[in-house]
């Protein structure tokens, strides 16, 4: 089973190949990708020295090129393509049928990873992206329970990819429009949910803080609560007299007690989400998912998540609470 | 001089009781909608009308001179819902609407023409050319993308025999999840959600803490707070290529919006009064490059320009 770990800068992609990573998938710093935030990813010089530290360790990099080109950015998405097919990655993850199609013609001979934003669900889905694309591997979406999950792969050769750990995204990605219904910025066109430009954190005189995304308040925090990034799914809202987190609390995905289940349906590679978060954190995921995985791998019966894998995690997630998400019924 | 445009019932997004749907429908034959999408495109455990009643209704809405496509799931967990999909797809007599490519999978390995919903991503002429080797012979835009996008697309896909759909009015559908929003706010498990949809015809109302309607639950959908309203830009919409105006259903009020558009297409003056008093709850931002909750006032639009 593979490691698939997030690479947002080249000290976080070094981080992942040291602490045990067997992948790691990294973008552009544009909105050819979906975590298109400042300061994050990668210029081509440095995606450059990314390849050549991972591949001289052995180890593989994707690029990930998955937002939705609109006509007058179309160059900028096939240049990225192009870009990568030369810089020798070992795939790119895609998730638009425009920009499938043009890998698909002009670097057949290039991976191509269907990525989450492609939302797809169902074995026909995946039938649909393999016939006209020729891709290799799927990333699935975070609204799958394992049950589904397991009967997917029944339904199909393709490789799967399933998000071990990291921010939970509650919508079937790639047709979430919240962001964008707030600010005009989506995943699917600018390649981040929540745009930072549009956020304001407003301390009230009484101690307490406010979250803002373009004016609508977001949150209100009392003094001293931890306060999460101000993604519409996971914010505070009233319905009649009731008043909190509608949609999802502020909580990570941690699959880790799954491992075995996951490894029993044959899903060829496990992500860790967060391209946006530091290389201190990458290196604690990474080596914990390293750690569980050999551990799983080399005696499956015994296998347990230690408590210390999943204290250190919780100290790392949002809001330190995880959930096993969508692959566990009773989340739904 | 651009085309007069058809108009078009998209499929209701909320649970009705069967003798609502039935009264709807019944109004809509009545009505001077051209076009209209039948079936259950939100939840699979909406089974208030099955795909055969869907199928009977859509034969009675044809006798009635409407054209009639069947939509299909948006988003497909389980191997029991493409079953629906495909009983839809192999009706043989409508054209289907493909919510998700797995639906689009089907009609093609079926050499079957169809129409894309606003949840099947094409934002550029790239993917548009390639559904259409595939098969697809009507879209309707992203709802996120607006007329520059759209005036992009067609320009550069130079593909005249495929129309284009717009959403004109309703609420926009936002998200799907697996989680089901109207059973949680019930506190209760999905699978034993007791149809909890039924009690809310209109959907249910999420305001920021500010009291502000933001956003509208509807079991596995987010659907916008405000209802989009582009009908006193219609002119705009169609200058920009779109050939069909979709009216997305409301608890109410839709087939009198409707109505109003068709009087103006008709060249009705006083129509085009109507159309220009927005009510205070509406939004139209995505068509104008804007934020899609945003209400941009009818004078700055390029309609209201060109006057």
């Amino acid at each position: 089973m593979e490691l698939v770990c997030p690479a947002g800068s080249l000290p976080a992609l070094r981080s992942a190949v040291d602490a045990g990573a067997d992948t790691v998938y990294t973008g552009l710093k544009d909105a050819t990708n979906a975590r298109h935030f400042a300061g994050l990813n990668f210029t081509a010089k440095s995606i450059a020295q990314g390849v050549e530290y991972a591949h001289s360790r052995g180890r593989r990099v994707l690029m990930a090129i998955n937002t939705y080109p609109q006509p007058k950015g179309w160059t900028q998405w096939t240049a990225a393509v192009d870009h990568a097919a030369a810089l020798g990655v070992d795939g790119v993850i895609l998730a638009d049928s425009g920009v499938l199609g043009y890998a698909a013609d002009r670097h057949p001979e290039l991976p191509r990873h269907l990525s989450v934003q492609a939302s797809a669900t169902s074995g026909e889905a995946l039938a649909f992206y393999r016939q006209q694309f020729g891709i290799r591997r799927a990333v699935l979406p975070r609204v799958l329970s394992l049950a589904q999950v397991k009967a997917l792969a029944q339904d199909t050769d393709i490789e799967l990819e399933v998000f071990g750990f990291g921010s939970l995204c509650i919508m079937a990605e790639g047709r979430c429009l919240l962001s964008s219904y707030a600010t005009g910025e989506s995943p699917n066109t600018v390649g981040a949910c929540s745009p930072a430009a549009h956020v304001r954190w407003q301390d009230l005189p009484d101690g307490r803080l406010e979250t803002r995304l373009n004016g609508v308040l977001i949150d209100r925090f009392q003094a001293g609560e931890r306060a999460g990034y101000p993604t519409l799914c996971k914010g505070r809202f009233q319905v009649r007299d009731h008043v909190g987190h509608i949609l999802e609390e502020p909580t990570s995905l941690n699959t880790l007690e799954l491992l075995p289940e996951l490894l029993d349906t044959g899903i060829t590679a496990i992500k860790i989400e967060g391209r946006q978060r530091s290389p201190a954190y990458v290196a604690q995921v990474t080596a914990i998912w390293r750690a569980a995985i050999d551990t799983c791998l080399a005696n499956r019966e015994a296998y347990r998540a230690r408590p210390e894998w999943q204290s250190t995690l919780a100290d790392l997630s949002e809001g330190s609470q995880t959930t096993l998400g969508a692959y566990h019924r009773p989340w739904h | 001089m651009n085309p007069t445009p058809r108009l078009s019932i998209g499929p209701c997004q909320y649970f009705w009781p069967r003798d609502r749907v039935e009264a709807f429908y019944a109004a809509v034959a009545d009505s001077p909608a051209d076009i209209v999408y039948l079936g259950e495109t939100v939840c699979a455990k909406r089974r208030e009308l099955r795909p055969d009643d869907w199928i009977a209704l859509g034969r009675e809405l044809a006798a009635a001179g409407k054209q009639v496509v069947l939509s299909t799931l948006t988003l497909i967990e389980a191997r029991s819902e493409m079953g629906v999909v495909r009983r839809l797809c192999s009706n043989g007599e409508f054209l289907v609407e493909a919510n998700d490519v797995a639906a689009m999978q089907v009609l093609h390995e079926q050499r079957l023409p169809f129409a894309t919903g606003p949840s099947v991503n094409i934002y550029n002429a790239a993917t548009l050319r390639h559904y259409h080797r595939l098969g697809l012979r009507r879209w309707v835009l992203p709802v996120e993308l607006g007329r520059d996008a759209l005036q992009d697309i067609l320009d550069d896909a130079a593909l005249p025999w495929v129309e284009t759909e717009v959403l004109v009015h309703g609420r926009l559908p936002l998200a799907w999840s697996a989680r089901c929003f109207t059973a949680r706010y019930h506190d209760l498990p999905k699978d034993q959600c007791g149809l909890r949809c039924l009690d809310y015809p209109a959907g249910i109302t999420v305001a920021t803490r500010e009291g502000e309607e933001f956003l509208t639950l509807n079991g596995i959908q987010t659907q916008s707070g405000r209802v989009c309203d582009l009908v006193p830009a219609w002119r705009d919409l169609v200058a920009a290529g779109a050939e069909i105006l979709r009216f997305s259903p409301l608890s109410g009020g839709t087939l009198e919006a409707l109505d109003a558009l068709h009087r103006a297409r008709e060249g009705d003056p006083d129509a085009a009064d109507e159309l220009g008093r927005q009510p205070a709850v509406s939004c139209n931002g995505y068509w104008f490059g804007q934020p899609g909750m945003t209400a941009v006032a009818p004078a700055r639009t390029p309609l209201e320009r060109t006057r």
